[in-house]
Formats: C-alpha cells, sequence, structure tokens
C-alpha cells in the first residue's frame, strides 16, 4: 500500500516514520503540510514532533493546514489514518477523534520505554497484534495526558474505540490509563506512544511498534 | 480557560509557587489564555464573528470555556 506521511513545520519524526513504514511492507509518500494533495495514498500517517511550534495547543494550528483539508475529508471516507503523538493531537484537534491531549500531570517531560495493552485489534493499523497483546515502545511527550467528558469517555470505553492502554504506569494521567483510541468507524487511529521508534533491533526498545505499520498489508492481503 | 472538570498542571504549579513566596490563603489556582483581537468597529456582525473565531481556532471546546468581551482602546 501507498502510506502517506505528512511533513509540517516542526514535525520531528516523519523521516523515522516513512523508514517504518516501509519495514512495515509498504511504499512511504512523503506528503507535505501545505500542499492540498494526498498524492493517490491509501493510508497516511500523521508524525510526532511539534508542529507550528505547539503555538496556540498542540496540533491546534497544524489543523488548519492545506494537506488537512484532504486528510479530513480522507478519512471521513475511510481511509486508514495514524496518528502518533503530535500526530494524535492533530487528530483530536480536527474533531476525527474524541476527547483531548493536555499537559502531563507531573508537568515534566517524559521519555520511557512503555508497556501497552492492545485492546483493540480491529483498526487497519492493530490487525496484526493480538487482542490483549503487551508491547513495549517508546513514550515521548510533555502534553500526552488524554482527557474527554465523561459521557465521552463512557461511550469510547463501552464502544470499545480504546486501541491501547498503559500498564505499569500512567506516564502522564491520561485518564482510564488510555494511551490511543480509534474513532466509531475504526478507520482513524492515535496513539500517544512512538511505534515508529521500535521497529529496528539497531534502536528502540525491540520491535514491537513494527505491527502498527504491517498491519496495513496483512489486511490487503488477508 | 481549562474547564473546571479539567486538570489545569500549570495552575497547579503556580499555586506551589505561591507558598514559598510567602503569599498564603490561596485555595486554588487556574491558568488561561487572553486573546487581545483589534477590529474597527464592533457590531453584532463582528462579535459574532468573533465568536465563532474563539470556538474554532482560539479555543478548543472539548477542554475550554472561553468569554467574548469588548473593551474600548479608543480613549
Amino acid at each position: 500500500m501507498k502510506v502517506g506521511v505528512v511533513t509540517f513545520p516542526g514535525s520531528l519524526d516523519d523521516v523515522d516514520a516513512q523508514r517504518a513504514v516501509r519495514l512495515g511492507g509498504n511504499e512511504a509518500v512523503a506528503l507535505w503540510h501545505g500542499d492540498a494533495d494526498l498524492k493517490g495514498v491509501d493510508a497516511v500517517v500523521l508524525p510526532g514532533g511539534f508542529s507550528y511550534g505547539d503555538y496556540l495547543r498542540c496540533g491546534a494550528i497544524s489543523r488548519f493546514a492545506p494537506v488537512m483539508d484532504k486528510v479530513v475529508e480522507a478519512a471521513k471516507g475511510g481511509m486508514p489514518v495514524l496518528g502518533i503523538c503530535n500526530g494524535f493531537q492533530i487528530l483530536c484537534e480536527s474533531h476525527l477523534l474524541p476527547g483531548a491531549l493536555i499537559r502531563n500531570d507531573h508537568r515534566k517531560f517524559v521519555c520511557r520505554d512503555q508497556l501497552l495493552r492492545v485492546e483493540n485489534n480491529r483498526t487497519p493499523w492493530t490487525s496484526a497484534y493480538a487482542e490483549g497483546q503487551e508491547i513495549r515502545i517508546v513514550l515521548k511527550n510533555g502534553e500526552g495526558g488524554f482527557v474527554a467528558d465523561a459521557e465521552t469517555l463512557a461511550r469510547i470505553e463501552g464502544e470499545g474505540q480504546v486501541v491501547a492502554r498503559y500498564l505499569e504506569v500512567n506516564p502522564n494521567g491520561s485518564l482510564n490509563d488510555i494511551a490511543g483510541v480509534t474513532n466509531e468507524r475504526g478507520n482513524v487511529v492515535g496513539l500517544m506512544p512512538h511505534p515508529e521508534h521500535a521497529v529496528e533491533e539497531l534502536t528502540g526498545c525491540g520491535l514491537d511498534g513494527l505491527g502498527f505499520f504491517s498491519s496495513l498489508v496483512e489486511r490487503t492481503f488477508a | 480557560m481549562p474547564k473546571p472538570e479539567i486538570l489545569d498542571p500549570q495552575g497547579k504549579a503556580v499555586h506551589g509557587a505561591l507558598p514559598r513566596l510567602g503569599f498564603t490563603g490561596v485555595s486554588d489556582v487556574r491558568q488561561g489564555k487572553r486573546f487581545e483581537l483589534e477590529v474597527a468597529e464592533v457590531t453584532d456582525a463582528v462579535l459574532a464573528e468573533v465568536e465563532k473565531m474563539a470556538e474554532t481556532l482560539l479555543s478548543n471546546p472539548v477542554i475550554e470555556n472561553f468569554t467574548v468581551t469588548v473593551e474600548d482602546q479608543q480613549s
């Protein structure tokens, strides 16, 4: 599959995400925030970083980038979209995902190898995992506290929209230990930890992140 | 302003710093943002537009409340 990776001004992990996309068996296509063009891709990754310097709110300005009009439109049409860290924040600001991400409750930037449980393997990004599978991938954020009002929280829990949950420690004060969520349709996934940093033995804390990028292929040929 | 039910870590940090400077008696601090928008004239249409700006860009209604107030800069 052709997977587009958007570069915003201030994106940090776009090249890592492109590499992870290739290691996952897909073709990586660089997309530019200023181009209202998805170049015919089958899926989109919004990578981590500090787009627009996190000014105003994380992801608040990126949401209005020309490429995001196309991403929102495609996502509403069912295209798989994965937002990692800052990408997750952008998806929440775009109202493609429920809730919001706020400053970590302990007010410090956190960087650790984080254990997660995959709660929902029915998305195009998580089908390579078993439901309930425990994986360890890198987490690094300053504003990763997932919040939503009580009604929204009850709904996403009830509908199985929680994709991944923190195990061992809650690193940022996220409600219900939520690390990642999906939309009602299940094609848009946002995740605070970084699977693209756990795809090769040489770097990172293992290969547990690769499933997010190989799931698309397995789904295509399933 | 962050909604009352939303944790405000920055406000907490400020709250924690006050007693260290000898200021006591503050039971809570919440920190928000203030935007100053200059417009040529204030009409109902302009105010409605500003409300819309506040709702779509300046605030995130999932976690924040906002109020629009008019101040005269002429004087």
